[in-house]
C-alpha cells in the first residue's frame, strides 16, 4: 500500500511535468528569454500547479500526522543566507545554459538521449562536490 | 483544444502531486533533494526508505503514460556540445544541494507553503536563469 502510493505520486508528478511541456527544453529556454520572444508556458504552469498546491498545503497542515506513514517536517527557522543565496544563483545559471532542472531531466530518460544521462550523472557529482566542500565544512 | 489546457492540466497534476506527497507520507516532493537521498541510499547499500527510488522510478514512467494516452510528440533534443551539458548538470546539482531546493522544491512547494526563504530562492535562480539565456542567444552558443 504505502509503496503503491510511492510509486503513484511520482507518476502523478512525472506525468504533470511531461503534460506542462517541462520536458521539452525549448520551452523552459523560451521561459527564459524574455526578451526574445518570451514563451510564457512555465509561468503559466506554475500558477496552475499552485492553485492546487495552496489550498492543499493549507488544508493539510491543520492535521497533527500523515495519513499513511511517516511524520511531517518540523518548521525551521526561516535563514536566508549566503548558502541559499550563491546556491540558487548557481542552479539558475545551470538551468539557464542548457534548460533542464532535476524533476525534468529524470522524466526525460524515456527520449532515450544520452546527454540526458550525461547530464544527470554530472548533476549528481555536483550534489556530491558540494556536499564534500562546503556543507560539511561549514 | 486550447494549446494551453493540456499544460493547465500539467500544472494541476504537479500541485495534486506535491500535496499528496505532504499529506500522505509527510514528504516534500523536491526532486533535487528526493535524488540526493536515492544516491545516498546507493552508496550506502542500504534502503532504509523506499519513498527516493519508487518516486524517481514514477517520473519517467508518469511521462510514458502521458505521451501514450495524449498522443504528444516527443519533444526534440537540442544538439547541445558536451561540455555545455556536463556544466550545466554540474551547476544544476550543485546549486540545488547548496541552496537546498529546486524548482519543484522551492519554486512550487516553498512558495504555496509561503515560505520566504523559498521566494528568494525561486525570484534569484528565474533572474539568473534568464541572464543566462539572454545571455547565450547573444554570445549564440546553442
Amino acid at each position: 500500500m504505502i509503496a503503491a502510493f510511492q510509486l503513484l505520486i511520482g507518476i502523478l508528478f512525472g506525468a504533470g511535468l511531461t503534460l506542462s511541456g517541462m520536458t521539452d527544453t525549448e520551452n523552459i529556454r523560451g521561459f527564459l528569454a524574455p526578451l526574445s520572444g518570451w514563451n510564457p508556458q512555465l509561468l503559466v504552469v506554475m500558477a496552475s500547479a499552485l492553485t492546487v498546491a495552496i489550498p492543499g498545503f493549507l488544508i493539510t497542515q491543520r492535521r497533527q500526522c500523515p495519513l499513511l506513514d511517516g511524520q511531517f517536517p518540523s518548521n525551521t527557522a526561516p535563514v536566508i543566507n549566503k548558502q541559499l543565496i550563491v546556491g540558487a544563483t548557481l542552479f539558475g545559471l545551470g538551468w539557464g545554459l542548457y534548460g533542464l532542472c532535476p524533476g525534468p531531466a529524470i522524466t526525460s530518460i524515456i527520449y532515450g538521449s544520452s546527454d540526458t544521462i550525461i547530464f544527470i550523472l554530472a548533476m549528481v557529482f555536483g550534489m556530491f562536490v558540494s556536499v564534500q566542500t562546503i556543507i560539511k565544512t561549514s | 483544444m486550447n494549446t494551453l489546457t493540456i499544460p493547465l492540466i500539467g500544472g494541476l497534476l504537479i500541485g495534486f502531486s506535491v500535496v499528496l506527497a505532504y499529506a500522505v507520507f509527510g514528504k516534500i516532493a523536491g526532486i533535487s533533494g528526493i535524488t540526493w537521498q536515492a544516491t545516498v541510499q546507493l552508496r550506502r547499500f542500504r534502503l532504509s526508505s523506499t519513498w527516493p527510488w519508487l518516486f524517481l522510478i514514477g517520473l519517467p514512467l508518469g511521462g510514458l503514460l502521458s505521451h501514450t494516452f495524449f498522443d504528444l510528440p516527443n519533444p526534440s533534443q537540442p544538439s547541445t556540445s558536451l561540455w555545455l551539458i556536463i556544466v550545466s548538470g554540474f551547476l544544476v546539482g550543485f546549486g540545488s544541494k547548496l541552496g537546498n531546493g529546486c524548482t519543484s522544491g522551492h519554486g512550487i512547494c516553498g512558495v504555496s507553503r509561503f515560505s520566504r526563504r523559498s521566494f528568494v530562492a525561486t525570484i534569484i535562480f528565474i533572474l539568473t536563469g534568464m541572464i543566462t539565456t539572454e545571455t547565450m542567444q547573444y554570445v549564440g552558443t546553442l
